[in-house]
């Protein structure tokens, strides 16, 4: 069978290019790592029915089914409906599966449903944020991790979130057991100490991980009730320059978040490599080509950070330069 | 006499009472819990039955009142020293029928465990009257019935518990009568709700022989167990505290002795001068706070320390049950018994 396929249509719209000619993949998006069970079983019935009877987990929580055949994309398309429609993943047209892939699935720790260290939601934040930039064709990385244990990574991508609370001391409740002090110190950062009794927090030294409220057998440490985030930007993998993402913000809060990354887009629109290959161009690269401030009035144009949010005035990244030596020391 | 209330009516009655009395009830205090977004019940002042938590069974206890988490009892200078002042109102404290219980075993520890009485125990003691909460149901991992706590003691002003459509006050306090009546809807004859089982059974030996401190039953816990304190700071009958001599940093001849709560199973109890530490695993520990609730109290007092409230068990973030400990121990006494029964034979 003659096949005549617009490749790069098919990767637009969510399906993986083979090695294997005519077959495909689907990929499915997952916002926040969290399907529900009913799905998950669209999912397995798609692999069965019109793949080869696997599923591949993606390292970015989402679901690839190989073993597609070209023609048979409209009809997966079909049947992914109801899965997009569950997940409520923006789309362009009903029944056309996904309208965009270029930016990527967004990632989620368990978080605070699941987590007793997680700080926030991170699902409902991660679907958020899906909600405010899908669909986009920019190479785009957003990942919410709960707490500075950041299991889910997020310092490998453009955007890093860091759930933080601001622990609240009352003195009143607490009998000097030192639990928190010693935890603090095992788990943590060692920020507080012990004067006359009483638990002093060093603010600085503080990055808002919550164990002191969560070892606290009194309730003497709670949480804020304002949930604060640390934002960590352009970290990246890849073969010039892999790099962490480094802090930019902290204790800032979720909506300044949305709005710098839904900013961020018209500052890809305009920067990026004309040449880039397919298109993609990891931020990082262009905020080295325009200069950290350049991004900066982009990425803050109308966001009002609170009053408690600390703004690095200028951030370095690390990572080896691979474009520029491969020698091993 | 009992009493049937609307919330506005109730309202009123708390208006009046808190003329004479502040008011001390379990509240549900949002988002103050361990965890992001979780809440916490525990003791707070409030001025109107809507803040009074009655759903729930409150995750610490009442004691908080009586013997405060950290209390300063007097400053001191050069050669002079001034106890802290006190609260001088009143106090009406809602509490359960187990809670009422767990007042006796206050008293006996702070005022007749001794010749002395403890004085500032006394002082917050005199003040404090008491209101029942009734308990329609037995909540989780309560065990009142097993501990003979189930129904309350006398010693309260007027009961509370929620209706459908309002609340029912039982008034023993005779000059409270008029005030009740003058905001009841509706009157007749009932008793405060209390529960006569519960989903958690407790059996509690009836002597305990002293191989039982050795015994292996206790091992487990030195694994298990994390030393936090959770399940004696939330007992309603824990009584340890310790004090701490402070001393101002600008000025090292002033300062203040406070007491705060200690917890036989956090480190640091039992220590003492030279380096000593009569009880160190985790184990050692849990085997003294049973046996102290369950015997050890028994055997100078004569009746158990423990009222079955289970707040312990409801607490304890290793999933460590008190309940299923003191039955462990009961087993493990028969066990014993049996074994010295075929010995002799």
């Amino acid at each position: 069978m003659t096949l005549d396929v617009n490749v790069k249509a098919l990767m637009k719209n969510a399906f993986r290019q083979s090695k294997v000619r005519g077959e495909t993949a689907s990929r499915v998006r997952v916002p926040g790592g969290v399907i529900n069970a009913q799905s998950m079983a669209r999912v397995v019935e798609i692999a069965e029915e019109f793949g080869n009877g696997t599923i591949f987990l993606t390292n970015r929580q989402g679901m690839e089914i190989p073993g597609i055949p070209l023609e048979k994309v409209p009809e997966v398309n079909e049947r992914l409906q109801a899965i997009i429609d569950d997940s409520g993943v923006n789309q362009e047209e009903r029944g056309k599966g996904y309208p965009a892939a270029g930016t990527r699935n967004v990632v989620g720790c368990p978080g605070s449903r699941l987590c007793p260290f997680g700080c926030y939601d991170t699902t409902a934040l991660a679907r958020r944020m899906d909600k405010a930039v899908f669909p986009n064709n920019r190479h785009v990385k957003i990942a919410f991790t709960g707490c500075s244990n950041d299991c889910a990574h997020v310092a490998l991508n453009d955007f890093g979130i860091i759930g933080m609370t601001e622990p609240q001391y009352d003195p009143a409740r607490c009998i000097g057991c030192e639990q928190c002090v010693n935890w603090c110190k095992r788990r943590s950062v060692g920020a507080l100490s012990v004067v006359n009794g009483k638990i002093v927090r060093d603010e600085d030294l503080c990055i808002g991980c919550g164990v002191c409220v969560n070892y606290c057998p009194t309730r003497a440490w709670t949480r804020s009730p304002e949930h604060y985030f640390r934002l960590k930007i352009m970290g990246r993998t890849g073969k010039q320059n892999p790099r962490l993402a480094e802090d930019w913000l902290k204790w800032v809060d979720e909506d300044s978040i949305i709005k710098i990354a839904q900013n961020t887009y018209a500052y890809i629109d305009e920067y990026i490599d004309p040449g880039a290959p397919g298109g993609k161009e990891h931020i990082g690269y262009i905020v080295d080509r325009t200069g950290f401030d350049e991004f900066v009035k982009w990425a803050l144009d109308g966001v009002e950070l609170g009053p408690k949010c600390e703004r690095a005035s200028r951030v370095y990244w690390g990572g080896k330069r691979y474009d520029r030596s491969n020698e091993l020391f | 006499m009992g009493f049937e209330l609307s919330r506005e009516g109730l309202d009123r009655v708390l208006t009046e009472l808190g003329e004479s009395y502040l008011l001390y009830a379990p509240v549900l205090k949002v988002g103050e819990g361990r965890f992001t977004d979780t809440d916490v019940v525990r003791y707070d002042y409030v001025s109107s039955v809507e803040q009074i938590e009655l759903a729930h069974k409150s995750d610490y206890a009442f004691k908080e009142l009586l013997t405060p988490l950290s209390e300063t009892l007097f400053f001191f200078t050069e050669n002079e020293c001034k106890v802290a002042d006190a609260e001088a109102r009143k106090v009406i404290v809602f509490l359960r029928a187990c809670d009422l219980h767990a007042v006796k075993r206050l008293d006996q520890m702070y005022l007749a465990n001794g010749p002395q009485e403890d004085w500032f125990y006394r002082r917050v003691r005199d003040r404090v009257a008491f209101a029942l909460i009734g308990c329609p149901e037995s909540f989780d991992n309560c065990f009142c019935c097993s501990m003979d706590t189930n129904v309350a003691p006398e010693g309260w002003l007027f009961s509370l518990e929620q209706t459908d459509d309002g609340y029912r006050c039982v008034v023993a306090d005779e000059q409270l009568t008029e005030v009740f009546a003058a905001q009841a809807v509706g009157e007749a004859a009932f008793e405060p709700a209390h529960v006569s089982a519960n989903d958690t059974v407790v059996r509690v030996p009836e002597s305990v022989p002293v191989a039982i401190y050795q015994h292996s039953m206790w091992d487990e816990y030195t694994a298990r167990c994390i030393k936090c304190g959770r399940c004696t700071i939330s007992c309603p009958t824990c009584t340890c505290y310790t004090m701490q001599d402070v001393f101002y940093t600008d000025n090292g001849c002033v300062g203040e002795r406070r007491r705060v709560g200690a917890s036989c199973m956090i480190d640091g109890y039992t220590n003492v001068a030279g380096g000593g530490q009569y009880r160190r695993t985790a184990c050692e520990r849990i085997r003294f706070k049973v046996l102290h609730k369950v015997h050890d109290f028994r055997k100078r007092f004569g009746y158990d320390m423990c009222v079955g409230c289970g707040r312990c068990d409801d607490i304890c973030p290793e999933y460590i049950s008190f309940a299923a400990c003191v039955n462990k121990l009961a087993d493990a006494v028969d066990a014993l018994a049996a074994q010295e029964v075929s010995a002799d034979e």
